[in-house]
């Protein structure tokens, strides 16, 4: 019993340290823009294959193999996510800046359709074996399992996370995108530059989306083009739950989400005696996500400011 | 250059004869249709089903200003609702005019019950809230297999027939859709410019200031929530019968991101930009068939481009059906 608490628990916290690596991304993109960007579930699953296609020229065009080329292949693949994350801003957001706030979310809803479709053609629609990241050996605490894998993964998301708690919170770039998102017309006003600011946030997103990916991708030993999709909406709704625009409600949010959906899993069966099986899982997630906006409409860390201060323009 | 800027350009006259030349366009698609084959026939029929369900979310998107992610499950109610008053599923076959009347009852009940939740939030909370609801419909329509036959779904519907009248052709379902669409685009265009309507504009504008001149939003709101989801269930009824055949596949939040995709990239807030919007998201796949999985990624790009071109839609809200009219009968 305790075994399998402990087992359970550390299942949720790797699930929910991936979840929070995606959530970061739509919080802070929210904070600066107030957008909802529907096309960062696809740079989680391009980092799957980003990884993938380093790797592979790696190992087999530079003859590098083991520990270093894993470690070069995820570093160089989240990099050139955060760079593409850039470009994606610059040609499909950018131009959007001053239009109605629905206009780039739809725009980045056409990004998502693309960057899918691209991935099919290039790399086929049918799911593919991803290397594992991590050696796997299996450790017994206290009549429970847990990997070195997910020891792997907890590490490299926290590694991740205070990072960007560093960045954010002690650093000049920090300061300067905590001022965007706080309000970017007196930060413009001050002279600060939005645009690098903006910039910034679109390459630590993705990077912390893509890496988010490898390790699910590792995790699970497979990708797919369309993982992006379903994983992306569980970061999100993370990201809501939590309060969006909110770093650390990213995190709480994706931890909460991890617990219910490992939880539900073991518990929801066994408690409706068998009514409600494993497959109402999502319903439980969604039906949580509900309650809590019932409650705190702007998620369990969100600043409840009235509507004139977030909304600087109309709405459609 | 979009119609309604070159309408805006030219000089009242050829203004006019624009308006004509849309008229005359509609009506000579309209008569044409039942003398194509089958299969296009079918592509139109699935393009007025999409309209009519972008006449639909277009109430709470585009006139009230709350952004609806999860409409395809009023759809799903009233597809499910034909599915299971007239298959063998439950061995019920009632008439197919009761059963709308009862899918636009049971649709109206669910955007309200929806609505109640959600009149709290603003923003892009009710937009997650929505697209929650909309995924718990489905995963439960998956799920319930005693009742709605899991991923399964439901096969053998009856053949649907009006006052003896046998619904059952491609080309049936066009004249059904056809007057269908004209009356749900009638009432929502009457709706937009009623008292209501003007409530659903003061809310989409400014919601504290709607409050304070004395509109009650809580109503106003549940009452868009209640017709758009009316007339999704209606929809979603016809659906079930022209294809006889129902499962959880066509209720994804794809469905719901493509209806709202289509309202955003044609002109939201005005029908005719849905018709518009509808005409290149549902046609130009079927169009570029043969380009296979590229004409996807031609899409995305597409709208992309179209939304960064045409921020407020290809047709845009000032447009509406009654300049067009206004236009051809030379006023």
């Amino acid at each position: 019993m305790l075994g399998n608490l402990i087992q359970q628990t550390v299942n949720a916290l790797t699930i929910g340290s991936i979840y929070a690596l995606i959530a970061l991304g739509y919080t802070m993109v929210y904070g600066v823009l107030r957008m909802i960007n529907f096309a960062h579930g696809e740079m989680f699953m391009l980092g799957a294959y980003v990884a993938f296609l380093v790797l592979s020229v790696l190992v087999g065009d530079v003859g590098m193999a083991g520990a270093i080329a894993l470690t070069v292949a995820f570093l160089v693949a989240i990099f050139l996510v955060g760079f593409i994350g850039v470009g994606i801003e610059r040609v499909a957001y950018k131009p959007l800046r001053n239009s109605t706030r629905l206009a780039p979310m739809l725009s980045s809803l056409g990004v998502s359709l693309s960057l899918v479709t691209g991935i099919q053609i290039l790399a086929g629609p049918q799911p593919v074996a991803f290397p594992s990241f991590f050696p796997v050996v299996r450790y017994e605490v206290m009549g429970g399992t847990i990997t070195s894998m997910q020891i792997g993964i907890l590490v490299a998301a926290f590694v991740l996370m205070f990072g960007l708690y560093f960045l954010v919170n002690r650093s000049r770039i920090g300061i300067i995108v905590r001022a965007v998102s706080e309000s970017r017309p007196t930060a413009q006003l001050l002279g600060i530059n939005v645009n690098g600011a903006i910039s910034m946030v679109f390459f630590v997103g993705p990077l912390l989306g893509a890496a988010g990916g490898i390790l699910y991708a590792s995790y699970y030993g497979i990708m797919s083009p369309s993982m992006g999709a379903v994983i992306g909406l569980k970061a999100f709704t993370a990201a809501i739950l939590g309060g969006i625009g909110s770093i650390p409600g990213a995190m709480l949010g994706a931890f909460i989400l991890a617990f219910v959906e490992v939880g539900g899993t073991a518990l929801l069966p066994i408690v409706t005696h068998g009514v409600l099986g494993t497959e109402y899982r999502d319903v439980l997630t969604f039906a949580i996500l509900i309650l809590v906006l019932l409650v705190r409409p702007a998620g369990i860390l969100g600043e409840a400011v009235s509507e004139e201060s977030i909304v600087y323009k109309r709405e459609f | 250059m979009s119609v309604a800027e070159t309408l805006a350009a030219v000089r009242p006259r050829s203004s006019r004869a624009v308006a004509f030349l849309v008229f005359a366009i509609a009506i000579a698609l309209i008569a044409a249709t039942p003398f194509l084959p089958n299969y296009y026939i079918r592509v139109i029929d699935s393009l007025l089903i999409y309209i009519l369900l972008g006449i639909g979310l277009n109430i709470v998107i585009g006139y009230t200003g709350l952004l609806d992610l999860g409409f395809v499950a009023f759809y799903a109610v009233g597809a499910y609702s034909y599915a299971l008053l007239a298959s063998p599923q439950l061995g019920l076959h009632l008439p197919f005019l009761l059963i709308l009347l009862v899918a636009a009852c049971l649709g109206a009940i669910t955007g309200i019950l929806l609505g109640i939740p959600v009149l709290r939030l603003r923003g892009d909370y009710l937009a997650i809230v929505t697209l929650g609801f909309g995924e718990i419909v489905r995963i439960i329509i998956n799920n319930l297999d005693w009742l709605t036959g899991g991923p399964k779904g439901i096969a053998r519907l009856d053949k649907a027939s009006i006052l003896g009248i046998q619904i059952a052709r491609p080309v049936d379902f066009f004249w059904l859709l056809l007057v269908v669409v004209l009356l749900a685009g009638l009432v929502a265009w009457r709706l937009e410019r009623s008292i209501l309507g003007k409530a659903w504009a003061a809310i989409r504008e400014d919601q504290d200031a709607a409050r304070g001149i004395g509109i009650n939003t809580t109503n106003a709101k549940l009452a868009a929530f209640a017709t758009s989801a009316t007339i999704g269930s209606i929809a979603g009824a016809i659906f079930g019968a022209s294809q006889r055949f129902v499962s959880p596949e066509s209720f994804t939040l794809q469905e719901s991101v493509l209806i709202v995709l289509m309202i955003v990239v044609g002109g939201i807030g005005n029908i005719l930009g849905i018709v518009a919007g509808a005409a290149i998201l549902i046609l130009l796949p079927e169009v570029l068939r043969e380009f296979a999985e590229w004409r996807i990624l031609f899409l995305g790009l597409l709208m992309i481009f179209l939304i960064i071109v045409r921020p407020a839609g290809i047709v845009p809200r000032s447009f509406g059906p009654d300049k067009l009219i206004r236009r051809l009968i030379g006023k």
